[in-house]
This record gives C-alpha cells, sequence and structure tokens, in this order.
C-alpha cells in the first residue's frame, strides 16, 4: 500500500482520487486550500446566478469521502520536495508521499496593463473569486457598470452572470467577432449577435490601455487603446484566458514550462510525480491537440488515465476525439473533432455553413478537400449525440454520408423542430450534389460508442 | 460606511430585483379576487353571485397572467431560473412558510371542516359555497360542494399557472405540449365532463340510473374508491354507457396503463394526463428545486410508496371481497372467483418480476417485496378458508383509514399544503400508488429511458437541482449512464436545464437501456488495447 498525495480537489485530481480508490487499496490524501469538498467549478456562475446554492455544486455528498477512504485536507501547498519526497504546507506541516500527484489547476492570465492590483478589478477561476465577485458585484446601485476584457468563456459567463443581476456590462473584445480566435466565422457572427440582442454593450477591436484608480485604491474607470475612450465602472472582469497554476513548484526540480512538463505517462522529470488536468503540459503534444488543455473534460480523462496507470495497468493519455461544449446565455454549443477558424483553416479543409435564417441556430462541418473525409462539427443551438459523432470521426467517414444521415446524430429534445432536410438541401446546392436523407435506424443511434 | 459592509457572508446573497411595479399590481389584482372569496367566506352575501364570482375569478386569473407577462414576455427564450434560491418564496423562506400554512390550512378545512366553507346538509349553502352555487348549477344542475369549489379553483390554478409555464418554457417543444396536455386534461376530463355526465342522470339513455362522478383519468388506484360498492352499483345501474364507463376503468389499469407505460414511461401519464402531476407541473414549478435529494429521503421514498400501494391493494380486494355474492349459480364473480382472480395475478406479476428481473432489484427491495408478498397472499388465504365470510381485517377499517390517512392527509393536507416547503411532488414520489405501479413498470419493463450525451456532462447539478422527484440525475449523467429511475416522472426539466444537452428523454430499444458508455468518458480503450499489443 502506498501513499498517493493529491494537490488541487479539481475534477482532475478528484477522478484520480476516485478510480485510484476503485483500483486498489492505497492510501489517498486530497490536498486543496480552495474548498473543503470538490465542487464543479463550472457551475460557480449559477451561484451567482442564483440556480443553485454552493452545496449543490458539489457532486457528492460530503459522507462520500470518508466511506471511500479518501483523506481530505483543506490546506495549503507551499512547498515540494521530490528528493525527500515531502509536500510542506502553510502551517509548516509537512506530508509524506509515495506518488504526487500535481492537479492544481490554473490561474486567471494577467495582461500586463497599469492598474491590474487595484481593488475592484478581478478574474473568474475560483471559489474566492466568486465570493469576492458577491461582494464587488452584489447589485446594480454598487455596481453601476462592469467592464469585461477579453472575449473568451469564461468572459461571456461573467458577462451572462452580471447581466442576471441587471448590472450594465460593456465587453472589450480584441478580436473583430466574438470568439473568432476559436470560432469559425460564421458560427462567431451569429453569437455576437446574440450578445447584442441581450444588451450587452460589445466592443470589437477594443484592447485596454489602462484602468483608472479612484482615491481608495479601487478601479473607477478603464481606457481604451488607441480611442483613448474612458468608460466609467465599478468593477473590471479580467477574463482573457487561464495559465497553469504552478508558482509553488519554481525551484522545486520539477522541470516545468509553462505548465508542468509530463510525457505521456503524465511523468514528470522527478520519479513518483505526476501532473494531470489544466497545468499539465504534454512535453510532445498529441497530433492536433494543444500541449495544455485547460478543459473538464480533458482534466477528467487524465484522471481517470493516471489512475489506471497508478494501478498497475499502465495508460498512456490518448483521449477520443476531441470534444468540448460551453453555452453562450441562451445558445449552447458543442464542438467535435477539429473545426478551426479561418485564420487557421489549411487549405485541404472545406467548411459548410448551415444558419437558420431566423432562430439562433447553426451547423458548421469540416471535412478534407480531396479525400472528403468528414474532420468535424460545430453545433451552436442543436444538441448532437457525442456517440454517433465520435462513431463518424474514428470510422473517417466520407462528409457524403455524415450528411445523408445527420438525423442519427440530432440529441435535441423531442418534438423539436429537425433541421437536417434543410441543412440537406442547402449542402446539395453549394456542392451540386443530389443526396438524400437516409433512414434513421435505431441501431445507428442507440447502439454506438 | 456601514453600508458598504457585506451583511452576509453567504454566497449568492441578493436577489437581482423584487418584484417590478408592474408584478406588484398584478399581486394586487389577484389578491383582490381572492379577497372577493374570502369575504364570501365570511358569510358577506353578494347580491349578484355569479358576477361576483366571475370577477374573482378574473381577477385572480389575470393577476396570475399578467405577473407572468412582466416576468417572461420581455425577455429573450431561455432558462428563466435566475433569483430562484435568493427568492423568499422560492427558498423556503418567510413567504414560503406562510404560504404552506394557508394552504394547509385550506386543505384542513376543506376535508375535516367543509361546514367553515358553508355547506349545509340538506339546506341552502351559505359562504363561499353558495358563491359557487351559479357555476356548479350551470354545469351540473346541482348546487355547489366544497368538492365543486376545490375542483374549479384547482382548474384555475392549472390553467393560469400553465399559461405561466408556457411563457417560461416557450424554447421547448416538449414543455408546450405536456402543458397544453395537461391543461386540457384537467379541464376537459376532470371539470367539465363529469359535471356534464351528472346531467343525464336518471335520463332514459342511462336506462334511468345515475352515473358516479368519474373523471375518466383518474385511473385505480390512484382513485381508490372506484371499485367501491355504490360506484360499481352506479355503474352497473346506468345501462350500456355505465356498463362501457366500468369496462374503461378496468382496462384502464390492466391494459392501457401497461402498453403506454411500456412504449412511453410512466410520463404518459403522470406528467401528461394526471391531475396531481398538472397542478405540481403548473402552480408547484416555482418549488421543483425544493425536493429533497438526501439519501435518506430516497430510502423513505422506496417503502413507503410500495406500502401504500400493498395498503391500497388489501383496502380494494377486502372491499370488494366484502360485497360480493357466494352463489356462482347467482353470478359468476364470487368472493372465492374473485380472491383467486386476485392472488394469481399477484403471484403472476410477483414471479415475473423476480425470475426474470431479479438484477434489477437491490436486495432490501427484494427482502421487502417478498415479505408483502407473503402477507398479502395469506391474508387472501385466510379469507378463503374463513368459509368465504369475512376478510381477516374489516374491510371498512381499511377503507376508512385509508381514506383519511392516504386519501385526504398525505395526498392532499401534506401534498399540496406543503408545496413550498417540499416542492410540488411529495405525494407522486412518496405516496402514489398508482405511481408505484407505473414505476415499477418503467424500471422493469418500458423503453423510456433519459439517454446521457456520452461524456459531456460538466457535473454542474442543474439536472439534480431542478428534479421535482428528488433524483439525483447529475450521479448518473457524470458516469455516462442513462437513467432509468422508477420515480422519473419524464418532465423533462432536466433535459431543459442541462447548460450542456448531455440529457434527453425517449423510447428507444429495451437492449442497452442502462449501459453506460465508459469509452466517452475516459481514455480510448480501443487505442489502448493496441498499445499494449505493440508493446508486447
Amino acid at each position: 500500500m502506498e501513499h498517493i498525495v493529491i494537490i488541487g480537489n479539481g475534477i482532475a485530481g478528484v477522478t484520480a482520487a476516485r478510480h485510484i480508490r476503485k483500483g486498489s487499496d492505497h492510501r489517498i490524501s486530497l490536498i486543496s486550500s480552495e474548498s473543503e469538498h470538490f465542487f464543479s467549478r463550472t457551475a460557480l456562475m449559477y451561484v451567482y446566478m442564483g440556480h443553485m446554492t454552493f452545496d449543490h455544486t458539489k457532486p457528492y455528498g460530503d459522507h462520500f469521502w470518508k466511506k471511500n477512504r479518501i483523506d481530505l485536507l483543506h490546506a495549503h501547498v507551499v512547498r515540494v520536495d521530490p528528493r525527500q519526497k515531502k509536500v510542506w504546507l502553510d502551517d509548516a506541516s509537512s506530508l509524506n508521499y509515495d506518488r504526487l500527484i500535481l492537479a492544481t489547476g490554473s490561474r486567471p492570465n494577467k495582461l500586463d496593463r497599469p492598474g491590474e492590483d487595484l481593488l475592484r478589478v478581478q478574474g473568474l477561476y475560483s471559489k474566492q473569486d466568486l465570493e469576492l465577485l458577491e461582494k464587488n458585484a452584489r447589485d446594480n446601485k454598487r455596481c453601476r457598470r462592469a467592464v469585461i476584457v477579453g472575449g473568451g468563456l469564461i468572459g461571456i459567463e461573467l458577462a451572462e452572470m452580471l447581466r442576471s443581476r441587471q448590472i450594465p456590462v460593456t465587453f472589450l473584445v480584441r478580436e473583430n467577432s466574438f470568439f473568432s480566435s476559436v470560432l469559425p466565422q460564421g458560427d462567431s457572427a451569429m453569437v455576437t449577435e446574440h450578445i447584442r440582442q441581450h444588451h450587452i454593450d460589445l466592443r470589437l477591436n477594443a484592447r485596454l490601455a489602462e484602468i483608472l484608480p479612484d482615491g481608495k485604491g479601487r478601479a473607477r474607470a478603464v481606457v481604451l487603446e488607441g480611442s483613448g475612450e474612458e468608460i466609467p465602472c465599478d468593477l473590471v472582469g479580467l477574463t482573457a484566458g487561464v495559465s497553469p497554476n504552478i508558482g509553488f513548484l519554481k525551484n522545486s526540480g520539477i522541470a516545468l514550462d509553462r505548465g508542468v512538463l509530463v510525457n505521456r505517462y503524465f511523468e514528470t522529470n522527478c520519479q513518483g510525480v505526476y501532473a494531470i488536468g489544466d497545468c499539465a503540459q504534454q512535453k510532445e503534444p498529441l497530433p492536433g491537440r494543444k500541449a495544455i488543455e485547460p478543459v473538464w473534460y480533458t482534466g477528467r480523462i487524465m484522471g481517470e488515465t493516471l489512475a489506471r496507470t497508478l494501478c498497475g495497468q499502465p495508460s498512456p493519455y490518448s483521449p477520443g476525439p476531441w470534444f468540448n461544449s460551453a453555452k453562450f446565455l441562451d445558445i449552447e454549443y458543442q464542438t467535435y473533432g477539429q473545426v478551426v477558424p479561418e485564420f487557421k483553416k489549411h487549405d485541404s479543409e472545406i467548411h459548410f455553413h448551415w444558419r437558420h435564417p431566423r432562430e439562433k441556430i447553426c451547423l458548421t462541418l469540416a471535412f478534407d478537400r480531396t479525400t472528403e473525409t468528414f474532420l468535424g462539427i460545430n453545433a451552436l443551438g442543436i444538441r448532437l449525440r457525442h456517440g454517433v459523432v465520435e462513431g463518424w470521426l474514428k470510422e473517417k467517414r466520407k462528409i457524403d454520408t455524415v450528411m445523408e444521415t445527420l438525423a442519427d446524430a440530432n440529441f435535441d429534445t423531442e418534438f423539436e423542430k429537425h433541421w437536417e432536410a434543410t441543412v440537406l438541401a442547402q449542402y446539395n446546392s453549394t456542392f451540386s450534389k443530389s443526396l438524400r436523407p437516409g433512414k434513421r435506424k435505431p441501431k445507428n443511434i442507440f447502439q454506438r460508442g | 460606511m456601514m453600508d458598504e459592509m457585506d451583511k452576509s457572508m453567504a454566497l449568492g446573497g441578493q436577489p437581482p430585483k423584487s418584484l417590478t411595479l408592474g408584478q406588484g399590481m398584478a399581486v394586487v389584482i389577484g389578491m383582490g379576487g381572492l379577497g372577493i372569496m374570502l369575504l364570501a367566506l365570511f358569510n358577506l352575501s353578494f347580491p349578484n353571485r355569479a358576477l361576483w364570482l366571475g370577477l374573482s375569478l378574473a381577477a385572480i386569473a389575470s393577476g396570475v397572467i399578467w405577473f407572468s407577462w412582466e416576468a417572461y414576455a420581455h425577455r429573450l427564450p431561455g432558462i428563466k431560473n435566475d433569483g430562484v434560491w435568493m427568492k423568499s418564496m422560492s427558498s423556503r423562506g418567510l413567504w414560503a412558510w406562510g404560504l404552506g400554512l394557508v394552504l394547509t390550512g385550506f386543505y384542513i378545512v376543506l376535508y375535516f371542516y367543509p361546514q367553515y366553507l358553508g355547506l349545509v346538509q340538506g339546506g341552502e349553502n351559505r359562504g363561499l359555497i353558495a358563491l359557487f352555487d351559479p357555476l356548479s348549477r350551470l354545469l351540473s344542475g346541482q348546487p355547489a360542494s366544497q368538492w365543486f369549489i376545490y375542483g374549479t379553483l384547482y382548474t384555475v390554478a392549472i390553467l393560469v399557472f400553465g399559461l405561466k409555464f408556457l411563457w417560461k418554457y416557450r424554447h421547448s417543444p416538449y414543455q408546450r405540449l405536456r402543458t397544453l396536455s395537461v391543461m386540457f386534461f384537467q379541464t376537459a376530463f376532470a371539470f367539465l365532463l363529469p359535471d356534464l355526465m351528472a346531467r343525464l342522470n336518471g335520463h332514459e339513455i342511462l336506462d334511468g340510473g345515475s352515473l358516479p362522478y368519474f373523471d375518466l383519468k383518474s385511473i385505480w388506484p390512484l382513485n381508490y374508491y372506484n371499485f367501491e360498492s355504490y360506484r360499481i352499483q352506479g355503474f352497473l345501474g346506468s345501462g350500456d354507457i355505465g356498463l362501457a364507463l366500468l369496462i374503461f376503468a378496468l382496462l384502464s389499469i390492466f391494459v392501457i396503463t401497461p402498453i403506454l407505460t411500456y412504449r412511453y414511461g410512466k410520463r404518459w401519464y403522470c406528467s401528461w394526463v394526471c391531475g396531481c402531476g398538472a397542478l405540481a407541473e403548473t402552480a408547484g414549478d416555482p418549488f421543483r428545486q425544493l425536493s429533497d435529494k438526501s439519501l435518506g429521503a430516497w430510502k423513505l421514498e422506496r417503502w413507503m410508496i410500495h406500502l401504500v400501494l400493498v395498503f391500497v391493494v388489501v383496502m380494494t380486494t377486502a372491499v370488494v371481497h366484502s360485497y360480493l355474492g357466494t352463489d356462482p349459480s347467482k353470478y359468476w364473480l364470487t368472493k372465492n372467483v374473485f380472491l383467486i382472480a386476485v392472488a394469481l395475478l399477484l403471484c403472476g406479476v410477483f414471479g415475473w418480476a423476480m425470475l426474470f428481473r431479479r438484477k434489477q432489484l437491490q436486495k432490501d427491495a427484494r427482502y421487502g417485496a417478498v415479505a408483502c408478498f407473503v402477507i398479502v397472499l395469506a391474508l387472501i388465504v385466510l379469507a378463503l378458508g374463513g368459509d368465504g365470510q369475512g376478510f381477516p381485517i374489516r374491510p371498512e377499517t381499511l377503507r376508512k383509514s385509508y381514506g383519511f390517512l392516504i386519501g385526504s392527509v398525505f395526498s392532499g393536507v401534506i401534498g399540496t399544503g406543503f408545496y413550498p416547503l417540499f416542492g410540488a411532488r411529495v405525494w407522486c414520489r412518496f405516496g402514489c400508488p398508482m405511481a408505484a405501479i407505473l414505476g415499477f413498470q418503467q424500471k422493469l419493463f418500458s423503453r423510456f429511458r433519459i439517454t446521457t450525451n456520452g461524456g459531456q456532462c460538466i457535473s454542474c447539478g442543474n439536472c439534480s437541482t431542478y428534479c421535482e422527484m428528488g433524483i439525483d440525475v447529475r450521479a448518473y449523467a457524470q458516469r455516462g449512464e442513462n437513467i432509468v429511475r422508477s420515480s422519473c416522472v419524464g418532465c423533462g426539466i432536466c433535459s431543459a436545464v442541462c447548460p450542456r444537452g448531455v440529457l434527453k428523454l425517449e423510447n428507444g430499444p429495451s437492449r442497452g437501456r442502462i449501459d453506460s458508455r465508459e469509452v466517452l468518458l475516459g481514455n480510448d480503450v480501443d487505442l489502448l488495447s493496441l498499445v499494449r499489443e505493440d508493446h508486447r
């Protein structure tokens, strides 16, 4: 029996702990200074919005940990010593480990602009950030306007949160269209329109120059680059992405770059030390994937994979086809495979984009120009069946068969209108084809994946 | 500086906004409507009752509709749960307790002290009941009773809060259709049809007989008195129509219900047809998040609902047994024939479940089932042995205690009175024997499931929070496992509130209904096995 110490009780660390318990009798210690119990980070926004209480965001009851013999330590790790196999906590006590799993997650990026450290300037990542937001932006009397800097997934969530309390929001986005660093132009344009429908003051091609202080060390306004426009505000949200939370590992002897460097077995350069989740950086990224993948799903997959290795079944990181999801205000977004924005697109790739004339629904499918192999799909306002799309990607289906059987992948609720016929009609007219929709077969829908 | 201080350190402290001006006025109008009824209750006699009743109902309806308009009309379609856990009414605050007390009080008076509502046995009604006389006479030709008031208010609540629900979920066709369905069944089947049928009483097409008050969609055992002696006499004494209705009542539970539940799950009844479900899904919708999700509640639920089912089976068997004859030459269905038929039916169901579905039952469920089965069978055998005379327990005692404990206290006072404290489905979850039968079948013999979409769950907890039946939906979804639970009424709200499109209610092949799709959750197992082979 070994003592496995896990730093970080996010999805990666907790998944690792759960699966190690399933597959072994090792002693497990799970350390976190952020929260006593595991909660769903993605659900923090719903606490501020009043959809749930914080307790609702905890996926396991508080009795779960004792029952599964996972020792919880509500403490902050200040130093790791891989030679002595020890971690030091903030109360000067220490813990010996046989194996150490670093699952410390991310922290919000800074932009390196004047005024970033003022009061009422904050990011949104941790439980503490949420508590701070509750103070900074309790209602629209105390927070008369908020400015959000950075047009990504956290930025749009923060905007939605603040709007739920009727706080006016100005949203600064560097790109010429929302999230166009990730979304193809058609998808991005639709979401951009939707943001404006929600009365969010969206500023495109806008960069922050500096944040101005009031007399009390608090932010009072932001200044835009170029125009020099000054926007008075009571809160500045910095949401320009996240980076691995690895500051405390400097000089520990563990090899770092932007994140903790690991191989495909999540091993660092130090024997018995592993890193998973947001803080891990693959020395050699998997083909078509990034070295750092700060996403809920990959955190979970890494946790499970490493647990298998530690339970005596060595398993390299080899996730299935890429997938991710988000929700932009009222529009759900799912992506499978590779659908890249135009500036990253190879000449060999073709995008087919369909958008509903009135409603906020669209699809973008990517395929290879010469082989006509299906490469990926973005769905906004339509739910897709993971198992079916994964099957298409793994089997390297041709785009034509995908288009013919598109309805198989529809996961919208019952009685929802189906758009596959109009999508196929547009596909036919765009590429001068005459495909006809195939019959939906339960076998293709239910028995996959 | 004091107002800068954080008065409560609790997360998520402040509601986004209290009522708008319009909503405030809407509340005043609605309360005005209720006020008229309150005045009537205290025996203020209104000169023109029809007019004042109309005015009162119109004020209540327009108050709710205006309130909903203010809440949803100016906002884009989508999930509308902002501030739910910050508002007193929807988070067990002071307002919720107040409303709970008022509702509970109303039910106690309704069931046990109708004289305070103005009911006068064998004389002219007074008070609130008199206010409803004109409407009752219009429909059935009879003066009103406390049940007529209840039926009217119940229907009005379902209709106006149904409109509110339609607005709130206008983006979801499943929610729209389902709500229109319960609104229709309540109005047509529960409210209008029985009263109109009462007009036929004594008519020649009933051969001069009179039909019992019969809500066609209220199926035994929810309608626990459906096969009592006076009702059977009513049916049988009313010609072909009466006989047809009796046959329909039997077909409902033994044929129609199993077929529909096999195809669509218990939702076809619980959240598309049933009156209790209708009120829970409309007027009770703001309270759905209050259902208890604890492990203890789940354990209690399984015991309680099935014991109520056993109770109703024993009670009905005893009651029917009590009025059947013993002479087979007079009528083929004698006491003993009936008891043997019941025993055979129970053996059949029990045997099938134990032989073919044992693996899907947990250990305590198996023990409980065996114990109940043995007890019920012993009662039946004792009754058979007792020379066809009596049931071991007096049927009248059973009937009365069931009617009081389950019919009135549980389904009414607790089931609806406690809406603002425990959510709207307390009765459906812990007590309804009809739900127990449908759930048993849903779990063991149905095509229905809530499909979990591969590995897309982010464990946020919206589904579990808004499940009115207290099912921890997330526990399944985050494992990539489909949800097949006997208690699920298929309201579809979990699927609606899911921000990642993970859940879908659907009917499909029974094979692989529950399997989890592990491969989508984690590492690619196929690739792994290839890698391992490479190593060898």
